[in-house]
């Protein structure tokens, strides 16, 4: 398992999906145009959804154990 | 975007912002054809309470990652935190709005007949710029082309405003404050309580 993996501030999240394009994984996804939502399991912690995020909404944790 | 997914035909329609503003240069009629993006998004945010416009579809959001990402032209840094907070999202979404409002009010005085046709486009709500050679008549009363000397004003400026916060900012950045994304955010999250 990857150590890190990218934490979504639903708060600050505008839905616009580009983290979704982004991601190599195919782990995130936008919930009912809410918020991006991003599946721990398959997250391999990258950080080109970060990157991407005009909001600046993502950020990336250490994974706990 | 990921090298290794499929490429589906909605992945281009930023080929279409660029086509949109090239017909409404030589006619302004066309830019009638912008409702199109502003009735989408709402169809698929009232009926489907998503953003699926907005994730995959969006031309415009398409185009700042061509230029900034493909092409180079942003300086990728983050934009201000006030830029993307609830009050500005929402003050914009109410300006643009009250704009909108304005320009159909416009479009109907020359529909009444108290005001006449200007072949002018409007940037950023203030400069005026002549714009007579998109328009000759029509088969179509008047306020149809007001309409659109109006709406590709609007169309014109946001992606302008767009563009400045491309350079500045992330390639995305105007989709943090976009009236339509905050709209159809707003929609979905009063859909999914």
């Amino acid at each position: 398992m990857a150590k890190r993996l990218a934490n979504v501030n639903t708060d600050v999240c505008v839905a616009c999906g580009v983290c979704r394009l982004q991601c190599p994984r195919e782990a995130i996804s936008i919930y009912k145009g809410c918020y991006a939502l991003v599946n721990e399991d398959i997250c391999v912690g990258c950080g080109l959804c970060e990157k991407a995020c005009p909001a600046s909404a993502i950020d990336l944790k250490e994974r706990g154990i | 975007m990921a090298n290794s997914k499929k490429k589906h035909w909605y992945n281009y329609l930023w080929i279409w912002s660029i086509i949109y503003f090239a017909l409404g240069f030589f006619n302004i009629l066309f830019a009638w054809l912008g409702m199109i993006d502003f009735i989408l998004p709402l169809i698929f945010a009232i009926v489907g309470g998503n953003k699926w416009f907005c994730n995959n579809m969006c031309g415009r959001g398409q185009l700042f990652w061509v230029l900034g990402r493909n092409v180079g032209c942003s300086r990728k840094k983050p934009a201000p935190k006030w830029l993307s907070s609830k009050w500005f999202r929402y003050g914009f979404l109410i300006f643009f709005l009250t704009m909108f409002g304005t320009m159909v009010f416009q479009t109907y005085m020359v529909f009444s007949g108290a005001g006449t046709l200007r072949k002018a486009i409007k940037l950023f709500w203030t400069f005026k710029v002549p714009w007579q050679w998109a328009y000759q008549g029509s088969v179509f009363p008047d306020w149809v082309a007001q309409f659109g000397f109006g709406f590709y004003s609007l169309m014109l400026t946001s992606t302008l405003i767009g563009l400045i916060v491309m350079v500045l900012y992330k390639e995305r950045t105007w989709c943090t404050f976009c009236p339509m994304g905050t709209m159809t955010q707003g929609i979905c999250k009063i859909k999914k309580h």
